[in-house]
């Protein structure tokens, strides 16, 4: 494990925080068996378990589908990234004070507070470094990021030198465990999933106009910072509840992908929600399909790929914007001019 | 109209309290460099005023002063004689074309609509009859038939016109518009002068960013001089001429003869 991190912790700070680099590594580390997965057996549909799982991610896909639009739109979508990454070292601080306290470390409600608490730690520290004159947010981005994480691997490789830490299985975090998922998770991240797209539904009219036109809506006498900062609470919600079966590093996609994809297939911001979230929650599934019949397969990789895949399709099929319905447009205007 | 003296006075008095905007002394700077500097003016209700000046003058920056978006350093606004966010409700405001990203997915039609988000307020939805409001509104602009295209099929001049529609569906009393003019077509730019027009006999009250000197005379029965202090402010036939320009502008020679001959030309007509 300890080399393995140091290899991320490289690309890390090579990449500065180039997610797609770690997506990569850890897809290469799956694929070669190095990285720790589930030791389970192939699972089959009518497992209550993987019953379990895929109501679970599929609820997470969605959630994540949908606030992506808005994260996406605003150009904040990056800051999920960082905001996923500085979770690490929350996670592990949590587990640490448990077990100092004699309380069970390994409760998945506990770990996901220090995470947030963490992550919005991570926020804030990045808001205040770009404010600084000759700070530039995206190199404040790659401080916190690489920063928050290195601490992270460092506190996570402590917590597993502990007798109670190294059944712990704090790793799972970083590159996601789908099959980990309880019946509990699954009723809290649905529970947050629903949560999320109400107060998304309450706001849409308002976040749309926020997202569009910012200058508008504060000579409306709308409370720009306030909805700002309701995305970020989004966001940061849909993050801490995806730790578990994405992985902090890959759960960027699932808010960025879904969102991307949808553009090509529409023109109007409520199908697009709608498409996005659909996607995410397809995505999210299959992915956890996958890496349960393939048991050295990880998740959140996994669903990165079945995300890309549909990507992909959107990117060459989608009829609002597709490379194909481009071309077709542009065939329709040249046989008008002859 | 007047039935009795004392009321008559009243109502004139009262109209020459509540004039649609009222700046005393207003200076606002940014780290410790001012960016207005003691402006006064008074706006009265049914003009059409063109802010003039170079860039960097202050001409944004006064718009956001009016709609209290930036702190002042000094100096008072009075929007209909009130402070600005109580009277919100009655200002329209035009942002610049280039401030917001033309790719997002939303049709002609729902930008407009976005005029009306206040008065439907929070947690209600868009009905029918909002909808059609912002259909008339198009309708006048002459982009009916392009409320559900995506904005960015529009032309520029579509674009500068879904803007205004957006204004003009609030139904407000004073408009701040930032730079209607800039980049548009003919067509457009006739409809909107058509529009700002009506909207002045209606004794609607319109301040315009206008950068094209040589219109100035022509779209603007009064005009501000801006350049960090107010240059000159008042009717367009006494105010705008080649020295004020010069104070204005500066030693930027070939806009000065542009405007000038723009004078001659309209004093011959």
């Amino acid at each position: 494990m300890n080399g393995l991190c140091d290899t991320w912790l490289g690309s890390m700070i090579i990449g500065g925080g180039n997610w797609l680099l770690d997506g990569l590594t850890l897809l290469a580390l799956g694929v070669f068996g190095t990285a720790p997965t589930d030791s389970q057996g192939p699972v089959t549909w009518a497992d209550y378990n993987t019953q379990v799982v895929l109501i679970g991610t599929s609820c997470l896909g969605f959630a994540a589908g949908l606030v992506g639009c808005f994260a996406l739109l605003r150009r904040q979508a990056l800051v999920g990234d960082a905001l996923s990454h500085a979770t690490l070292p929350g996670i592990a601080a949590a587990f640490l004070l448990a077990e100092f306290f004699g309380g069970d470390g390994k409760r998945l409600e506990w770990l996901l507070l220090g995470a947030t608490c963490s992550g919005i730690l991570g926020m804030w520290m990045m808001m205040q470094l770009e404010r600084l004159p000759r700070i530039k947010p995206d190199a404040a981005m790659g401080i916190i990021l690489s920063v928050f994480f290195g601490a992270g691997i460092v506190l996570v490789t402590i917590v597993q030198q502990t007798e109670a830490g190294h059944a712990a299985g704090l790793e799972s975090f970083i590159y996601g465990k789908a099959a980990s998922m309880l019946r509990r998770d699954t009723m809290m991240i649905a529970s947050m999933a629903v949560a999320v797209s109400v107060v998304v539904g309450l706001f849409f009219k308002e976040l749309k106009l926020l997202c569009f036109d910012e200058g508008f809506a504060l000579a409306r006498g709308y409370p720009v910072s306030r909805l700002n900062a309701l995305i970020l609470a989004l966001v940061t919600v849909v993050t801490v509840i995806g730790l578990q079966a994405v992985g902090l590093i890959l759960i960027i996609a699932l808010l960025v992908i879904p969102p991307s994809a949808a553009r090509f297939w529409t023109n109007s911001l409520g199908p697009m929600c709608w498409i996005s979230a659909g996607i995410g929650a397809m995505s999210a599934a299959a992915g956890a399909i996958a890496s349960a019949w393939a048991p050295d397969l990880p998740s959140g990789p996994m669903m990165v790929m079945t995300c890309s895949g549909i990507f992909a399709i959107s990117l060459i099929c989608g009829p609002a914007r597709g490379v194909l319905a481009r071309l077709a447009r542009r065939r329709d205007a040249a046989g008008r001019r002859t | 109209m007047n039935n009795g003296t004392d009321f008559g006075r009243q109502a004139l008095d009262r109209r020459a309290v509540t004039a649609p905007l009222e700046i005393q002394h207003l200076t606002v700077s940014f780290a410790r460099k001012p960016v207005l500097w003691d402006v006064t003016f008074v706006a009265s209700a049914g003009s059409l005023i063109g802010v003039v000046g170079p860039n960097g003058a202050g001409k944004s920056t006064l718009f956001k002063a009016i709609m209290d978006l930036i702190p002042r350093q000094g100096g008072e606004i009075r929007v209909f004689g009130d402070r600005f966010t109580a009277q919100r409700r009655r200002v329209a405001y035009v942002p610049q074309r280039e401030s917001v990203d033309w790719d997002f997915p939303v049709t002609a039609g729902e930008v407009v609509t976005m005029g009306l988000y206040s008065e439907i307020g929070w947690f209600r939805r868009v009905t029918r009859e909002h909808r059609r409001r912002a259909l008339a509104a198009m309708e006048r602009l002459g982009i009916a038939d392009l409320a559900n295209r995506q904005i960015s099929e529009l032309s520029g001049g579509q674009q500068q016109r879904t803007f205004l529609a957006r204004a003009l569906v609030q139904q407000a009393d004073l408009y701040l518009l930032d730079e209607p003019f800039s980049a548009v077509d003919a067509a457009t730019e006739t409809i909107i002068v058509e529009v700002l027009r009506e909207l002045r006999d209606a004794g609607k009250t319109a301040l315009v960013i206008h950068h094209d000197l040589q219109t100035v005379p022509s779209y603007f029965d009064t005009v501000l001089l801006l350049n960090l202090r107010v240059v000159a402010f008042g009717k367009t036939d006494e105010v705008f001429q080649a020295e004020n320009l010069q104070k204005t502008y500066g030693g930027r020679l070939t806009l000065l003869d542009e405007a000038t001959e723009a004078m001659r030309h309209r004093r011959t007509i």
